[in-house]
């Protein structure tokens, strides 16, 4: 099975590792990342403005091509799913983005939101299957407390993201235990850890991620992972290294017995 | 030829400011068949209706229209008026000129033209009226009541004082609803229970009234005055005429890990059970999902212990047919599942309840005996937090749009109730506004606050965080003070919003009874008849209708109960003439209008005819006027043209339409 994946730049500097576990573990299950070409950035904020059209057509040449291709498009950073997703969904539903982006593309067939957007959690649930994840697990990372990280971008809007309920989400504790470990719930898994905002005010962001950090603490996680390059900076800023906080696709890889071949 | 006359009302300035009504009926005097026109102020007032009656006498008229507003509002009056006059009632036909024309058209030319479409068609139908009378039927001297919580049990005991029969079917195993379960009642303060088994009482002991709990509706046909209905008594497992209720065998029963409907799931219960002590009737039954007995077929304790020899493993289902000439619905309410709520952690901790479980924490027979105690860990609690508006008064599809109308009244008691019994406990409430029309209502809610201390945050919690320790914690908003508020609580107590019973919409539709978007029961006229269903002979009593608390149940209560005791002092009911007719010439006995027919109205018989010389026995419809409901599904469907509705007549209603076309 091959889908089209669309990385990202985090994923091409300070988030390799991210990338590279994932490419690791999905041959390991079975499937393929495959990476299309000319990507851009997808801008790294979905723009809320109706009438901002020139930001949002990275991520239309990004779902078009997997349309071409005739294959799901794949993300793995939750900022780039955010904007790709969100953006599919106007083109989708919002008449007036859907015809004045197309008037940009000048596309041999205009976009109309044909591609489907998956995060590569959600490939993992609903294509793979966590049982079957579970089968292949070669190193169950057992007696590891992990408390899931969610943040916001995965969750809201959650109509359009259509990811997991935003307020009580699972998909996260769910791999968690497909991978032999054990979830820890903890209520600021769904909270925003600042993003940008720690460009400008760092101590803002810190009080955020602390919040988040103590509480996950407090029910016991000795680990935090996350699928966001910027919620990591943000909550590394908070640990000072007190506890690990891990991209899921590195205990993945893990599960999987395919770290070790990852180069980074 | 008919000789017509048309009535221009001017509704006062409700029609005369946008429609020129001279001009209407200027215009009218010159359709085929009109003899007399004019306009008056109020149509409808005593004196509009003698110039019609003068009119129809003096000028020998044969059939009116009146241009007024919809025939929903005044057909009846002006088809008595001129029944008066000596004109058959269906000879008086209702242009709309008010809902369908001047209150929605602004421009008075259009306006005006349109109204004179309007009684033109009305005018092309009248020419082809035909006098109608109406036939008769019986009514049945019984009222069947749907729910007996405060609604029913009120509805019931009031229709059996006026000395007719009523019964009461109940779905769960005891009469007393949602009132049983609450603890005090506002904004006196009484205990609820107290106040309710007496009226228990009084209905089970009532010679007119009979009971049949751990009862549903299985069936409905018939129309009103004459309906039939099929009640299915569950199987209880045990001989009602034989237990004695002394209650050995829920003691004895091994099997006690049930959750208790009656305590909300707070606590277990037996598998043979009654709800709660004051059950009415004090008869037990057995959960066929818990009983030990019932799944592996070895125990029968109860059986063993009962001194009555009232447990019966092979009792079956019963149907009960009886037939009623009125219906009441008092099907109440519950409280909305909060799924869609996960921000408030009901599913996450144990020591967020909603107010509903509330009234059990603090009800002497509930789980924690009357004792406010967080169910988490049993400790009392020092900080409580209300959250008001959980799922009501809601702008996106998570929760409800309306206002569930009790919640700030009982938060208010709470509050008050805590603070007055545990002076030490602190309690806020979170509020979007405070609600409290109502006799002493208010000064209730300012009691609550001034003398109680209760202190009340304008402003909405957006997400409650169950604490590694156990503790609760609330972030919200005060909109007063412009400040972001994180509270420490030990409880919190959400006050969900309520919704009609689920299993109002099977009942609605077994009634034909309209319903809601939220589901609940619409009435025939929001102002004027906020107590009958559109379907005639159907009532509606309590929450089913729409939200309302213990004074207004019971006052809906009796005046449903008033209407149903207004159709069974009848003994005949004239019953509408227009209904369907087939025309046996036409007819071909394919079966298309009874497929079609709700009512089950229409059957066939075979005649003999003669056609052209040749006599041959042919299967015709034959419609029973007292089924017809006059619908016309039957008058589209029918490939031949057969079947026709007397008064709306294929005829009648194309001739609207060429009158409007024209």
């Amino acid at each position: 099975m091959k889908y089209s994946y669309y990385p990202g730049c985090t994923l091409k500097n300070k988030a390799k590792d991210l990338d590279a576990y994932a490419r690791a573990s999905a041959l390991a299950l079975g499937f393929e990342l495959e990476e299309i070409e000319d990507w851009q950035c997808c801008g790294g904020v979905y723009p809320l403005g109706t009438d901002e059209i020139a930001s949002k057509l990275s991520s239309v040449r990004a779902l078009n091509e997997a349309k071409v291709k005739g294959q799901d498009l794949v993300t793995l950073c939750s900022a780039c799913h955010h904007v790709i997703k969100r953006v599919n969904d106007d083109m989708k539903n919002v008449d007036d983005i859907r015809t004045r982006a197309n008037n940009y593309m000048q596309l041999e067939e205009p976009y109309a939101g044909e591609t489907e957007v998956l995060h590569f959690l959600e490939v993992l649930r609903d294509k793979v299957g966590f049982d079957k994840l579970k089968e292949k697990v070669v190193n169950p990372l057992k007696d590891k407390k992990i408390g899931a990280y969610y943040g916001c971008l995965l969750l809201r809007p959650g109509k359009v993201l259509g990811f997991d309920n935003p307020e009580n989400p699972t998909i996260i504790e769910d791999f968690i235990r497909a991978i032999g470990a054990t979830p820890v719930v903890y209520p600021y898994r769904n909270e925003c850890c600042g993003g940008y905002i720690s460009l400008k005010e760092k101590e803002m962001a810190k009080n955020m991620c602390d919040k988040i950090v103590d509480s996950a603490e407090g029910f016991g996680a000795e680990m935090l992972i996350t699928a966001c390059p910027l919620c990591m900076y943000n909550l590394n800023k908070s640990t000072e290294g007190k506890i690990p906080v891990v991209y899921f696709t590195e205990l993945l890889a893990e599960a999987l017995g395919v770290k070790e071949e990852v180069e980074i | 030829m008919q000789r017509i006359g048309v009535f221009v009302c001017h509704c006062g300035s409700n029609i005369a400011a946008t429609v020129d009504v001279k001009k209407v009926a200027e215009m009218a005097l010159l359709e085929p068949g009109v003899v007399h026109a004019e306009d008056y102020q109020y149509m409808c007032s005593e004196a509009g209706q003698a110039r019609i009656q003068a009119a129809i006498k003096e000028k020998n008229l044969t059939g009116i229209v009146v241009c007024s507003c919809s025939p929903r509002m005044h057909e009846n009056t002006f088809r008595s008026a001129a029944e008066k006059a000596g004109l058959n009632p269906y000879m008086v036909e209702i242009a709309n000129i008010r809902e369908h024309c001047s209150w929605i058209h602004k421009d008075m030319e259009e306006a005006t033209k349109k109204a004179v479409i309007l009684a033109r068609a009305a005018i092309a139908k009248v020419n082809l009226n035909a006098p109608l009378k109406p036939g008769e039927s019986l009514v049945t001297k019984r009222a069947l009541v749907i729910g007996g919580g405060i609604a029913g049990i009120q509805t019931a005991i009031d229709i059996a004082d006026a000395g007719y029969e009523v019964d009461i079917v109940e779905k769960t195993p005891s009469i007393g609803g949602r009132m049983s379960q609450l603890d005090k009642t506002f904004p006196t303060l009484d205990c609820s229970a107290c106040i309710l088994t007496p009226k228990m009482v009084e209905a089970a002991a009532h010679e007119k009234i009979t009971i049949y709990t751990y009862s549903e509706v299985e069936a409905v046909s018939g129309f009103v005055g004459d309906f039939t209905v099929d009640i299915r008594k569950k199987a209880r497992y045990v001989d009602s005429d034989k237990c004695t209720g002394c209650g050995v065998c829920q003691e004895k029963c091994p099997s006690k890990k049930s959750l208790s409907e009656f305590n909300r799931g707070l606590n277990t219960r037996s598998a043979i059970y009654t709800p709660f002590a004051q059950a009415i009737p004090n008869v037990p039954v057995i959960d066929t999902d818990a009983c030990i007995k019932m799944k592996t077929g070895k125990c029968g304790i109860c059986e063993k212990v009962c001194q009555a020899g009232a447990i019966d493993y092979q009792q079956k289902d019963e149907i009960v047919t009886q037939k009623y000439g009125a219906i009441v619905v008092a099907t109440g309410f519950d409280t909305i599942k909060l799924d869609n709520y996960d921000e408030y952690a009901y599913n996450q901790s144990k020591d967020v309840i909603t107010s509903l479980e509330l009234e059990r924490v603090m009800n002497a027979a509930g789980p924690t005996k009357g004792h406010l105690e967080r169910l988490s860990d049993g400790k009392h609690p020092k900080e409580i937090v209300f959250i008001q508006c959980v799922g009501s008064r809601c702008a996106d599809n998570r929760g409800k749009s309306y206002c569930s109308k009790i919640c700030c009244m009982y938060t208010a008691k709470h509050a008050m109730l805590i603070r007055d019994k545990y002076p030490d406990v602190n309690v806020t409430v979170f509020y979007i506004d405070v609600r409290t029309p109502g006799k002493n209502f208010d000064e209730f809610y300012r009691r609550a606050v001034e003398d109680y201390g209760v202190n009340y945050i304008k402003g909405q919690v957006g997400k409650v965080i169950p604490q590694p320790d156990g503790k609760l914690l609330v972030q919200g908003a005060d909109l007063l003070d412009n400040k972001q508020i994180l509270k420490e609580a030990d409880m919190v107590v959400l006050a969900t919003a309520i919704e009609p019973n689920p299993d109002v919409r099977k009942i609605a539709t077994m009634l034909t009874a309209s319903i809601d978007t939220n589901n609940f029961l619409t009435e025939s006229h929001a102002k004027l008849r906020p107590v009958e269903s559109p379907t005639a002979g159907v009532f509606l009593s309590g929450v089913c209708q729409g939200p309302k608390d213990i004074p207004e149940t019971v006052a809906q209560a009796g005046a449903a109960a008033v209407k149903a005791i207004g159709l069974l002092a009848k003994d005949k009911l004239l019953t509408n003439p227009c209904t369907a007719k087939s025309d046996q010439l036409l007819c071909n006995g394919c079966s298309t209008c009874a497929n079609v027919c709700p009512y089950g109205a229409i059957s066939y018989e075979d005649i003999e005819v003669n056609d052209h010389g040749i006599r041959e026995t042919r299967r015709v419809a034959v419609v029973n006027s007292a089924l017809c409901q006059g619908c016309g599904a039957c008058t589209v469907t029918c490939p031949s043209g057969a079947m026709d509705l007397q008064g709306f007549s294929n005829r009648q209603i194309i001739a609207e339409v060429d009158a409007i076309c024209r």
